[in-house]
């Protein structure tokens, strides 16, 4: 049953100061986006009450070079990660994935770090940060946090943060080798992931699938067996051994199965 | 609650948490922008703020403080796009043209077909199959239309 | 210059551009408050008890007890309620009403009802209880199929499609006061004002003074034909007990979930054909679900049965059709209208036909299309108006078939065809039952159209006054079309089944021709200043020639066909089995177009919807009810899916039709779905089923 707006509190943040502070001191749930907010509020499924409201944090938009990492803003939209020239040279794949979330109406207002924190397993970001072992930069109060974001899930949709303590920018470290991502949809746009896959080929690759678990995961087997030298059919049997995809809605477990293999095979073939 | 609407300062009352397209639509009377989902998946909802398309069903109004909005009806009734929709039959039922023209409004000033069906990847439309759409679009921006059926009577 | 045959401005001015036009959930009335519609949360059973947990302050609740007259839905049958009594047969069926001034005291309202529950019946196959059965025979098809070189079998499965209109259902009922009498005005997104009516004289009994009138529609496709009687029967009864105008919108959700869809249907082919290609026997079984309720089940299955053997020619065809009770919402009107589901059957049947016997598909068409001359299944002799040849051999030489799809042979590319047709106006005596009328009123400045038939994107208003300007000689801007406000238009019959323009353009353009002579010369404000005003009515008259027999379905089932040929190029990518269609080329004859840019647009749109059928489409029922209803999982094609479309319209002038004007709104419903499966079928992929999605071909495709 639809929530009752009424029964909704709402701050508004217009420094990450601010924002921390009221976070150190009572419990808020943030939002910036905002793109699944009312959703769950149609469906009945919003849990949290209270809002923090941090759109107007301007300092997490920044997208900028820190030495060779490239540091990327929270509230970074996907709009400013395709026009953003540095995104384009480090990390192409991003601005791929990017381009292939919903529309341009979600795409200019859904952000890197609420897909982060959103933790679904279809997030469309996520496979390409996991790839290239992108670091999750929490910050509190009083303390700040730097966790990969291989370690970042914990299961369905749970994270490590705190409930004190926003992402505020994802790290990205230099990329080595060839990026190659790959969205299969239920639709061309706007359209919920099926499968994704983000890879990067260097002499140990390093290949990350959304939509075939209960969070973005790589995978250390297959990755394992290639770099040793395996053939991509061994290396496809290794695959289909170490991820386990579900039927739902959308798609079923079969053919997740199936694609993540050929997906597997075409990431190998075209970044050979 | 504070911003610019259609040009003009306004001051809603509505609750922070109040969808952007409910107040728009109940306390601000502007009825042009429509509901088709209620889950930023149909674009009939499109206005801008600062410039940039977004679904207003999915925007809490504490959101807009000191923003500018603008809905179809701030493009007036006369606007030549508003005619092309029209006149190419870009607009059937005309249930999705707001949101439609709105994301349209954004496009630069010389888009390729790629452009446009990019631009308006967001917004549905159950009636025309997109192609008249291409061609008000492609029109108001004085681009080529060759190629989007051309429809031949025999 | 004349109207017809130009894109003239359209009647509907600016104001859908510039949001001024105003659909039902725009509208507000003083004093309005809202209502809710409590649902089944079961889809077989029977209510137990019904608890309110909430403050009833302020709230008006309705239930099966306070309908005075009789709690049934008027339309084929009176089987359908407008709300539970004890038994319920489907999820989210209505049982109760409330209305509140605050809608979130309105949504936040707990009705705990509880049930007994009983097993449901969810497969057609399995179901013993048929709304209807047909039976359509022509010849001897059991000793045709004897006598046959090969015999081809095979069955084909369509599922469930969901209209998606951008707007939903809603309607605003407002207590009205009409010579003394308590009454109702309806105001609603409906495209039969007067189908409405019918059901709200059911439910309100002794004939309380009802009126209904159209507001601008978003979108209806058939799911506002004969849904709205349901919606609309709820609000009135919160209203009238309310005593305040009720405004009922449904949400994205619980329109998927609650109202109709198309049916979903199972049709199995036995073909007998000779060595030459002559196709010698059909013998066709088709099976349709109709969901809980009858509704418009018995007329979808006759409109698909006569459809079912195809364009072609062939003097023996036996067509049995059931449509069949399930415990799931009940399916209903949506372009086509049975013919979408039988015609894929058919085409994928004929190109398995062509395979089987080593011929190319397009001599197997072209040697058994029908031609002028021809008899069809139930026996109706065809006219020179038919134009199966025409349509093919445009599409064939156009697209360069034959060469292109030997060139694309062993690749990933390919491309299909399909050859259809669809009857214009309802079927065999349909149009003579329903007394059709339409009405022209001469105004100060001009002449006024006053018919039922409603704007729904489609073009009424202006193909109408088109009609209207050049038979009665006045300029296309002194004809206005009034609002379909049931007390003040003629009953022109529903906006359905392809007959709008057809029909009552031409009762239309009867009237014209007697408001001319009347005219005698004047012009229309001369007349007027002159001696006031008059108006002119008429009743359809049916062409003459037309026999129909209902009990033995035999005869003249549709006064005139359109006539269609698509052809598909698309690509299969290897990896992810996801078809792109690159491009669709729609060649369709019908008549002759009125308003050429909203003929395109009908084509344009309706082989959107096509395609959607075809790949993207998927109703996944869970216990008895959509499963994924929201836009984000039910998805229709955006602009990102859809593939150029090169759109032909060809004309063979209809002399029964208003300039020659055949019905076009549901014909490019019924190509696209064939063409694709036909081109996968040519890769090698053995498709019998749609939607055609990935996951369906992947499993078609040998495993790895």
């Amino acid at each position: 049953m639809r929530t009752a707006i009424s029964g909704l509190e709402v701050r508004s943040a217009s420094s990450l100061g601010e924002a921390l502070g009221i976070l150190r001191d009572d419990r808020w749930t943030p939002i910036a986006g905002a793109t699944d907010l009312y959703v769950a509020l149609n469906f009945g499924t919003l849990e949290p009450r209270r809002f923090l409201d941090i759109w107007a944090v301007n300092e997490l938009r920044d997208i900028s070079m820190n030495g060779t990492t490239l540091v990327i803003g929270a509230l970074a939209t996907y709009t400013s990660l395709i026009r953003s020239a540095l995104v384009t040279r480090q990390l192409p794949m991003l601005v791929e994935a990017s381009r292939q979330v919903g529309g341009p109406q979600i795409q200019n207002r859904g952000t890197l770090g609420g897909n982060v924190a959103n933790a679904s397993p279809a997030g469309d970001s996520l496979p390409v940060l996991a790839a290239v072992d992108a670091v999750v930069v929490l910050r509190s109060a009083d303390d700040e946090r730097r966790i990969p974001i291989t370690k970042f899930y914990t299961g369905y949709r749970a994270t490590v943060m705190r409930p004190n303590e926003l992402i505020v920018a994802i790290d990205i470290p230099p990329v080595e080798g060839r990026q190659w991502f790959r969205k299969v949809g239920t639709r061309a746009a706007q359209a919920i992931s099926k499968i994704v896959v983000a890879g990067v080929r260097a002499s140990v690759p390093r290949i990350a699938f959304g939509s075939v678990a209960p969070t973005v995961v790589r995978v250390p087997e297959t990755e394992g067996s290639l770099a040793a030298g395996a053939n991509i059919d061994e290396a496809a049997r290794v695959l289909s051994r170490e991820i386990a995809p579900i039927d739902d809605l959308r798609s079923t477990a079969e053919y997740r199965m199936r694609v993540a293999t050929n997906l597997l095979r075409r990431f190998w073939i075209e970044t050979g | 609650m504070k911003f610019v609407l259609n040009g003009a300062s306004t001051d809603v009352k509505a609750h922070p948490m109040a969808r952007l397209l409910d107040v728009l639509r109940e306390e601000c009377g502007l009825t042009g922008t429509k509901e088709g989902c209620g889950e930023g998946e149909c674009g009939a909802c499109t206005v801008l703020i600062n410039g940039e398309p977004v679904c207003s069903c999915l925007i809490p109004v504490v959101q807009v403080e000191s923003a500018d909005v603008l809905t179809i009806e701030g493009l007036g009734d006369d606007h030549p796009l508003q005619h092309l929709f029209m006149n190419e039959v870009g607009a059937q039922c005309g249930i999705c043209t707001p949101g439609m023209i709105m994301a349209a409004i954004a496009l630069g000033p010389a888009p390729t077909l790629d452009d446009v069906k990019t631009a308006l990847a967001g917004n549905l439309c159950r009636c025309t199959g997109y192609s008249a759409i291409y061609r008000a679009v492609l029109k108001w921006r004085e681009m080529p239309v060759a190629n989007i059926s051309a429809s031949a009577t025999r | 210059m004349p109207a017809v045959g130009n894109s003239v401005a359209r009647k509907d001015g600016i104001g859908k551009a510039t949001g001024s036009a105003r659909y039902a959930d725009d509208l507000t009335f003083p004093g309005m408050i809202h209502g809710r519609t409590i649902r089944s949360t079961i889809p077989r059973g029977r209510v137990k008890s019904i608890r309110f947990d909430f403050d009833l302050a302020g709230f008006t609740i309705v239930d099966y007890r306070d309908i005075i007259g009789r709690n049934s839905v008027d339309l084929i049958e009176k089987d359908q309620p407008f709300l539970v009594e004890r038994e319920v047969r489907h999820m989210a069926e209505p049982i109760l009403l409330l209305a509140h001034e605050d809608r979130e005291r309105l949504n936040a309202a707990k009705v705990v009802i509880e049930y007994e529950e009983e097993k449901p019946l969810f497969d057609p196959e399995q179901s013993s209880e048929a709304f209807k059965k047909i039976d359509i025979v022509k010849g001897d098809v059991a000793s045709a199929l004897m006598a046959a070189d090969l015999v081809v079998e095979g069955t084909y499965r369509t599922g469930h499609q969901e209209h998606v209109y951008i707007e939903p259902n809603g309607v605003i009922a407002i207590p009205e006061e009409v010579e003394g009498r308590k009454g109702v005005a309806i105001f609603g997104s409906v495209q039969c004002p007067f189908y409405v009516i019918k059901a709200l004289r059911c439910l309100f009994g002794a004939h309380p003074p009802i009126r209904v009138i159209q507001t601008e529609t978003g979108g209806g496709f058939g799911g506002k034909e004969e849904y709205p009687s349901m919606i609309a029967g709820h609000a009135a009864l919160l209203a009238l007990k309310s005593g305040r105008p009720v405004k009922i919108i449904y949400d994205r959700t619980e329109d998927m979930v609650a109202t109709t869809k198309r049916h979903p249907a199972i049709v199995r082919h036995r073909t007998g054909v000779m060595r030459d290609g002559r196709i010698v026997a059909m013998d066709i079984d088709v099976l349709m679900d109709g969901g809980a309720y009858v509704t418009l089940s018995p007329v979808v299955l006759s409109r698909g049965c006569i459809h079912a053997a195809g364009p072609y020619r062939c003097d023996n065809v036996n067509i049995r059709g059931r449509t069949v009770f399930t415990n799931t919402p009940p399916n209903g009107a949506f372009r086509g209208f049975g013919a979408p589901q039988t015609e894929f059957a058919v085409e994928v049947q004929m190109e398995r036909i062509a395979e089987a016997l080593g011929m190319d598909s397009v001599e197997l068409r072209r040697m058994n299309a029908l031609r002028p001359g021809d008899t069809t299944a139930t026996g109706q002799t065809l006219r020179e108006d038919t134009s199966a040849l025409m349509v093919l051999d445009e599409a064939v030489r156009r697209t360069d078939f034959l060469r292109k799809r030997e060139q694309y042979k062993g690749t990933n590319r390919a491309l299909g065809l399909s050859l259809f047709y669809h009857g214009a106006g309802f079927t065999g005596s349909g149009e003579l039952h329903l007394k059709s009328r339409a009405r022209l009123e001469l105004t100060p400045t001009g002449v006024r159209i006053a018919t039922g038939s409603t704007e729904i994107g489609q073009g009424t208003r202006t193909t109408h006054a088109q009609i209207v300007s050049d038979a009665l000689g006045i300029p296309y801007e002194d004809v206005e079309v009034a609002q379909p406000d049931t007390a003040r238009v003629a009953d022109s019959g529903p906006t359905v089944a392809s007959r709008t323009c057809m029909v009552v353009g031409k009762i239309l353009e009867e009237c014209a021709h007697e408001m001319k002579e009347r005219l005698n010369g004047l012009s229309p404000a001369d007349y007027h200043a002159r001696h006031g005003t008059f108006s002119v009515e008429q009743m359809y008259e049916p062409p003459d020639w037309i026999k129909w027999d209902d009990a033995a379905y035999r005869g003249d089932a549709y006064a005139t066909y359109g006539w269609g040929c698509d052809v598909v190029e698309i690509e299969v990518d290897p990896d992810t089995f996801e078809v792109r269609p690159l491009k669709l080329t729609a060649v369709q004859e019908f008549g002759r177009p009125i308003h050429p840019a909203l003929a395109q647009g009908q084509i344009e749109g309706g082989t959107a919807q096509g395609l959607g059928y075809a790949l993207l489409e998927r109703v996944v029922m869970r216990n008895g009810a959509m499963a994924n209803s929201q836009l984000t999982n039910y998805t229709i094609p955006t602009t990102l899916d859809m593939p150029e479309v090169d759109v032909v319209m060809m004309e063979n002038p209809y002399p029964g039709g208003p300039f020659g004007a055949k019905g076009l709104g549901e014909l490019p419903m019924d190509g696209p779905a064939p063409a694709v499966v036909n081109a996968l079928r040519y890769m090698g992929l053995d498709v019998r089923e749609i939607p055609a999605t990935p996951e369906l071909i992947a499993s078609c495709t040998a495993t790895v």
